[in-house]
């Protein structure tokens, strides 16, 4: 059946509208302008056209932690879908397991961004963490974060599993359960095994959630602040400096608004397209669905 | 067998989630002598001297009421400009709706570090610079879209009949909304309070932003616990244990709603 | 109550205007005579309002890259830019 064709809809979304555009439209409006200058202090700023973008475009720490924040995103989407998915299907169906696992992995979700790093901070610490101290004493592999880039590396990805991966197993379970459960009747029947059932039955039911979770994933790590900051305060040197990071550092440690307003465009641009084009595929693949 | 390995590896997952949670309960409990000097793994001496300090300091238990009083004004505006939006979404075709829609998704999707200083500027311009209610307005940006995005997807499954013969029978919109159509969607709403409170709980860069003291969440708080002298260990481990307590309650009220809601919501 | 913290500036404001005239004109076009979805070149069906947001953030990227990359002024390649969106527009 057609939804109803009215225009007075609008009217339901004047609030969400009024709300919104008070957010989001003065701040990127002023950030457009900060762009275009270069700004000394209040009411002492030179046009400079577009000499900002320039600069940020061929800024080559730019494209450092542009590409370390592809790698960083890949990594997490490599990573986080697979083993959600692991976890999914390893959850029980009923009983007293199902509210717990439940619970138990919406736990690092609901953590504050930083406290998640301060707890990291603190579990990978040579001296007072109970896996710093493990790799270092008894596994005899000397392992610093804040001295290594690798061992630095290595200290992020895993918080951001510890912290993600969650949301893809919970993702991956709802999709799991609204499957009904006659289709793993027939394929018992006809005697399939675990893995055909998987790729034939619950891939692709899992599709529509799967998808979700990736763009999400995707998204999230793309636009990740706190935890690296907190945990490793992007470095040691440069290595963790993923892009809000430098932005950060840029517009804030420098107080170069003009330098941070290109480059804050430059990133919305990137995230926009992203999000296009995600979304486009997401709307497509539903209408495949549905046919 | 099969399921054997299954449980196992599913157990393996819940302790790597539960260790360092566990590490900051342990270390919550101890001293900064103690913890800086031995590695044990659980407190030989536990004291509750941190959690003490925090609950008879002002400056730190009221961090966590700044915080609560945000992330429940925020949920309450966000749930009621996204319930009618959420509606029009998923009952009519109008002029841009896809467009709209897709805009409201890019702002939860755009880097919140762009907005931070003209965010500033802004609240203080209208002058509610270090109030409860510009975190909450400032939050709303991501929360709102959120919320009509999953609002949206419980609303859709409801047939659209119901709507026709509640108007035949002569029910206003609005009547018809609040008496029927939200009761219908009641567990949807529970969805939705929970995510904009996780969000909102989470988020750091807009509250430490916003807030200079009156109004300052636990999380800037926190930072205080490095000074000169060093980090204060066990007090920001009692801090941040703390900070967990709030989303854990509130998991426990929605746990059999949660996975639906993660799945219902579309992009 | 100031407004001096948004720094405005001349180009800027010309720039939020024309953005927001042309906004303005696609939505009185689509109440007046709404168009349909159809396919162009691009790879998904598209309306007219689409293909408008389409084509201002590919003119965008044009800008960007001919910043990152080239040296001259902005005027050569605000022409192709438009060239491009009008180009999207009417075939994409």
């Amino acid at each position: 059946m057609d939804k109803w064709e009215n225009n007075r809809a609008w009217l339901l979304l004047i609030p969400v509208l009024v709300i919104v555009s008070f957010s989001a439209i003065i701040p990127l409006m002023t950030v457009v302008n900060y762009s275009v200058q270069d700004i000394m202090g209040p009411g002492n700023s030179l046009f400079v056209g577009t000499e900002m973008f320039q600069s940020v475009l061929r800024d080559s720490r730019l494209h450092e932690a542009l590409w370390r924040q592809f790698l960083f995103s890949g990594l997490v989407l490599l990573i986080e879908i697979p083993l959600g998915v692991l976890i999914a299907l390893a959850m029980p169906k009923k009983g007293w397991g199902v509210s717990f696992s439940l619970v138990a992995l919406a736990l690092p979700l609901l953590i504050p961004w930083n406290t998640i790093g301060s707890i990291w901070m603190i579990f990978v610490r040579p001296d007072i963490g109970l896996l710093g101290a493990f790799v270092n004493n008894v596994l005899g592999i000397p392992f610093d974060h804040t001295a290594k880039a690798l061992d630095a590396w290595i200290t992020v990805m895993l918080m951001e599993v510890w912290h993600w991966t969650s949301l893809v197993a919970l993702l991956a379970y709802a999709g799991l359960r609204a499957i009904p459960e006659v289709y793993f009747q027939a394929a018992k029947i006809d005697g399939a095994s675990g893995w055909s059932t998987f790729r034939y039955i619950q891939l692709p039911k899992m599709r529509g959630v799967l998808t979700i979770a990736v763009l999400l994933r995707f998204m999230d790590s793309f636009l990740i602040y706190a935890e690296p900051f907190v945990l490793t305060g992007g470095g040691p040197g440069n290595s963790t400096t993923f892009l809000s990071i430098y932005l950060v550092k840029i517009a804030v440690g420098q107080f170069d608004l003009g330098t941070a307003g290109a480059f804050s465009l430059i990133y919305f641009l990137i995230v926009l397209l992203l999000c296009f084009v995600f979304y486009q595929v997401l709307l497509n693949v539903g209408k495949g669905a549905k046919r | 067998m099969k399921s054997k390995s299954r449980v196992i590896g599913l157990v393996i997952y819940l302790i790597f989630i539960f260790l360092p949670i566990y590490w900051m309960l342990n270390m919550s409990l101890r001293t900064n002598a103690d913890i800086l000097g031995s590695l044990t793994l659980y407190p030989a001496d536990p004291t509750f001297a941190n959690y003490i300090k925090i609950f008879t300091d002002s400056s730190w238990y009221s961090g966590y009421i700044n915080s609560m009083i945000y992330v429940t004004i925020n949920t309450l505006i966000s749930l009621t400009v996204a319930l009618p939006a959420a509606y029009a979404f998923s009952r009519y075709t109008f002029l841009g709706d896809k467009h709209i829609f897709f805009w409201l998704l890019t702002n939860r999707m755009a880097p919140a570090a762009v907005f931070l200083l003209p965010f500033f500027q802004l609240y203080s311009t209208i002058g509610l610079l270090d109030t409860h209610i510009a975190v909450a307005l400032a939050h709303c940006l991501f929360n709102v879209p959120l919320a009509v995005w999953i609002l949206e997807g419980f609303m859709s499954g409801i047939p659209r009949e119901i709507d026709e013969t509640a108007f035949i029978d002569g029910y206003s919109l609005p009547r018809f909304f609040l008496t029927i159509f939200i009761p219908l969607i009641r567990s949807g709403v529970g969805v939705t309070v929970f995510f904009c409170f996780m969000f909102s709980w989470v988020e750091l860069l807009f509250a430490r932003t916003l807030t200079v003291t009156n109004a300052k969440p636990i999380a800037a708080v926190m930072t205080r616990t490095v000074s000169a002298t060093g980090m204060d260990w066990g007090l920001l481990a009692a801090a941040g244990i703390l900070t967990i307590v709030p989303g854990a309650v509130v998991i426990w009220f929605v746990r059999n709603h949660m996975a639906k809601g993660f799945a219902l919501g579309r992009v | 109550m100031t407004l001096e913290w948004m720094y405005w500036t001349v180009p800027t404001a010309i720039f939020f205007i024309s953005l927001f005239a042309v906004l303005t004109a696609m939505g009185i076009w689509q109440a007046l005579s709404p168009s349909v979805e159809r396919r162009g070149f691009l790879p998904i069906a598209t309306t007219p309002g689409d293909r408008l947001f389409i084509g201002i953030v590919t003119s965008m990227y044009i800008h960007l890259a001919w910043l990152g990359f080239t040296d001259f002024s902005l005027w050569i390649v605000f022409p192709i830019a438009l060239g491009w969106m009008i180009v999207v527009m009417i075939w994409g």
